[in-house]
């Protein structure tokens, strides 16, 4: 598509290779450590809470903040990078 | 000053801050009252968001919902918040950066189809109804609570106050109010939450608090909190606090189900996802994403550490005391019919997950069949034939009065109502009478913040989608603004019927809002941005297939007694299968038939460059040289 075809296509790949890392991470602290492995967690104790239970009401929501902050980041800074590219090249 | 005073102040104080707003912030152009004329910071964004979620389920209900739920309760937890990740990731960037006002807007445009457009009005429109409905009963409720007013006056004054600023300042007004609506709703939620903890435990932070040993000269002191909940629990013959799964209803796979379904529900709901297109930028869009998880998780971190601290406090305080050594808010409460104590006759309150509870609810019930069904069972102690020894049991038929205790038990209502968690804490805590009072503006904060957001959505989807987009095209810009205007007009006052006159059903609702969002929106918005080769036939197909197995199996389900034959999956958890049903329709269906035309694919090439990308079909002209 168009000229800059090649850098937007990188650009999109890094993107979803990001996003697809991240979504990972979000189903393994959300629905796997707070739902699938829970009873599993649940004997292994962290602090005062039961693992399990801490990843369900806690822990998994501390995860969501922190994955949205790091996609927020590489996405913006990821923008900002081809933005630089584009301009640097010479227009057609 | 009385508590009344103090809340009177509290709540007279906050809508005057919202009034001022709304005057400030007032519109005269479709830019302004649909997208705040993209002028929001995205930290504003981020607190108006976080308020525009947070309704009056979230502050007042939530709380006690996972001290009687345990780790249940976390379904709504990770629920609430994990769909954030996915509108972070999935779809706010893009639909920002594909512009236009509302979400039919996108899937209307992307897929080609007056259909798709229309059925995206209707789900959008639907769902809010269905929310906001809730949330005007829910300003009701606070009125009546706090200020002894008429439910139905309550429900009159939040109308009143919601039309002023809606009308007046469209999503512009709307955002600023949900930013001060925030503070107000948090600090409410947060004070009392940091006094019990410190109470409880020594520590400031509830969310550590809740993982610390009991402090003081309270019983179980040196004990983990979570520890003595769960003897507790099993003392009264409740299920473990901690323990995952213990009740057949709430299996491993229902958990999950419910959990992905409010997941996915979240990102899909029409007043979330617009919000995202009031910011300046998509960058912007991004960190509004992050700051509204952020400014929602100040609750939603806290909600479960309440409920751990409240249930343990308030099963402490009560359990074995006989009516002289009660404290104080268990008479206040009990006024309000939210916790009732019917004796067995021994002149100790027992709660207890058996036969001989007798802490129970109002319920549904008003206070002369309460009151009724008290005198019945005061009598029917005074007959003696309440004593413990089972043999004078046969008694009860021949004396007059009647055991209170087991017509309550049929009716569901044993222990006590699930708001008091929230309600009673700052009493719990011993704060002062104008924490109380702020508890009250909190949760007001909370309905309208929501209800506002709602009746915008509602408004544009009538006035811009339904009115400008299909039926009248060539309409002025004046004219859609009086529509618009007109139109949340109407809806509010449709909203205030609704929480006037509630629907016995709002519950089974409300599942439903969620299940449609999942089983409609959230496919159909994800394959529009992440496929350049579905089509027309297939989204409509899928988003249909979609929304009619979510629908049947919720109504079949919960209005005509069907068995819950999918797996057990209950009715909240359906909409991750109408989710499933929708994606494999929509992409089984994909191969045979034409992709969408270039102009599209032009457009999805444009959605998906960096930010300041010139427009994917400029480029194209520009190459010709």
């Amino acid at each position: 598509m168009g000229t800059n075809g090649s850098t937007s296509s990188q650009y999109w790949r890094a993107n979803v290779r990001l996003m697809l890392g991240l979504l990972a991470v979000w189903a393994f602290a959300g629905l796997g450590c707070g739902v699938l492995f829970a009873d599993t967690l649940a004997d292994l104790r962290f602090w005062g809470f039961p693992l399990g239970f801490w990843f369900a009401q806690q822990g998994a929501i501390v995860v969501f903040v922190a994955l949205i902050l790091v996609y927020a980041i590489a996405l913006n800074r990821l923008d900002a990078r081809h933005a630089i590219g584009r301009a640097q090249k010479p227009q057609v | 000053m009385s508590v009344k005073a103090w809340t009177y102040l509290f709540v007279g104080l906050s809508f005057c801050l919202y009034m001022f707003i709304a005057w400030r912030s007032r519109v005269r152009d479709t830019g302004g009252f649909y997208v705040a004329g993209r002028g929001v910071p995205a930290i504003a964004n981020g607190m108006a968001t976080a308020a525009d979620w947070m309704s009056a389920a979230s502050f007042i209900s939530m709380a006690g919902l996972i001290s009687t739920m345990g780790y249940s309760g976390g379904v709504y937890l990770m629920g609430w918040t994990g769909g954030y990740v996915l509108l972070a990731l999935l779809l706010a960037p893009y639909l920002r950066k594909f512009g236009q006002f509302t979400v039919p807007d996108f899937i209307g445009d992307r897929y080609e189809s007056a259909i798709a457009r229309l059925v995206a009005v209707l789900c959008a429109v639907f769902i809010s109804f269905v929310y906001v409905a809730g949330q005007m009963r829910g300003v009701g409720v606070v009125f009546s609570r706090f200020l002894e007013v008429d439910i139905n006056v309550g429900v009159i004054i939040g109308m009143a106050i919601v039309f002023v600023y809606a009308t007046l300042g469209g999503m512009k007004g709307i955002t600023w109010t949900q930013v001060a609506q925030y503070w107000v709703l948090i600090t409410a939620f947060l004070i009392p939450a940091i006094a019990i903890s410190i109470k409880l435990t020594g520590q400031p932070l509830p969310q550590i608090g809740m993982g610390s040993p009991l402090v003081g000269d309270v019983a179980g002191s040196g004990m983990y909190l979570l520890d003595k909940l769960n003897l507790i629990n099993a003392d009264l013959g409740f299920a473990s606090y901690t323990e995952p799964f213990t009740s057949p209803k709430w299996g491993k796979l229902n958990v999950f189900c419910v959990t992905l379904a409010l997941m996915v529900g979240t990102a899909g709901l029409p007043h979330v996802i617009v919000r995202f297109y009031t910011v300046k930028t998509v960058a912007a869009a991004r960190w509004s994403a992050f700051w509204a998880l952020l400014f929602i998780s100040a609750l939603y971190l806290t909600a479960p550490a309440t409920a751990a601290f409240a249930r343990y406090y308030m099963i402490e305080s009560i359990q074995g005391r006989s009516s002289e050594q009660l404290p104080q808010w268990f008479a206040n409460w009990e006024e309000t019919g939210l916790i009732l104590w019917l004796d067995d006759g021994d002149g100790k309150l027992r709660y207890s997950a058996r036969n001989d509870n007798e802490v129970f609810r109002s319920g549904p019930l008003s206070r002369a069949e309460i009151a009724e069904l008290a005198s019945a069972h005061q009598l029917w102690i005074n007959s003696g034939a309440s004593s413990v020894d089972p043999r004078n049991r046969g008694k009860a038929a021949t004396t007059s009065g009647a055991d209170g205790r087991l017509a309550l038990r049929k009716k569901g209502l044993s222990g006590p109502d699930r708001d008091i968690i929230v309600l009673a804490t700052p009493e719990m805590a011993e704060l002062s009478g104008w924490i109380v009072a702020l508890i009250a503006a909190g949760g007001l904060a909370a309905a309208l913040s929501t209800a506002s957001g709602l009746l915008l959505v509602i408004s544009s989807g009538v006035a811009h989608d339904l009115y400008f987009r299909l039926i009248n095209p060539a309409a002025s810009e004046a004219r859609r603004l009086a529509v618009s205007r007109a139109t949340i007009g109407v809806a509010v006052v449709v909203a205030g019927i609704f929480g006037i006159y509630p629907p016995g059903f709002v519950a089974e609702v409300v599942a439903f809002a969620f299940g449609l969002a999942a089983s409609s929106f959230f496919p159909i918005l994800v394959l529009g941005i992440f496929s350049k080769r579905v089509g027309t036939i297939p989204a409509v197909s899928g988003m249909l297939a979609g929304i009619g197995f979510t629908a049947a199996y919720i109504i079949g389900n919960r209005f005509f007694g069907m068995p819950a034959w999918c797996f057990g999956i209950s009715a909240q958890g359906i909409g991750t299968v109408g989710m499933i049903v929708n994606f494999a329709v929509t992409l089984g269906l994909t191969p045979f038939f034409s992709p969408p035309s270039t102009q599209v694919q032009d457009m999805i090439d444009r959605i998906r460059e960096p930010e300041d990308a010139p427009p994917a079909v400029a480029i194209e002209t520009a190459s010709e040289h």
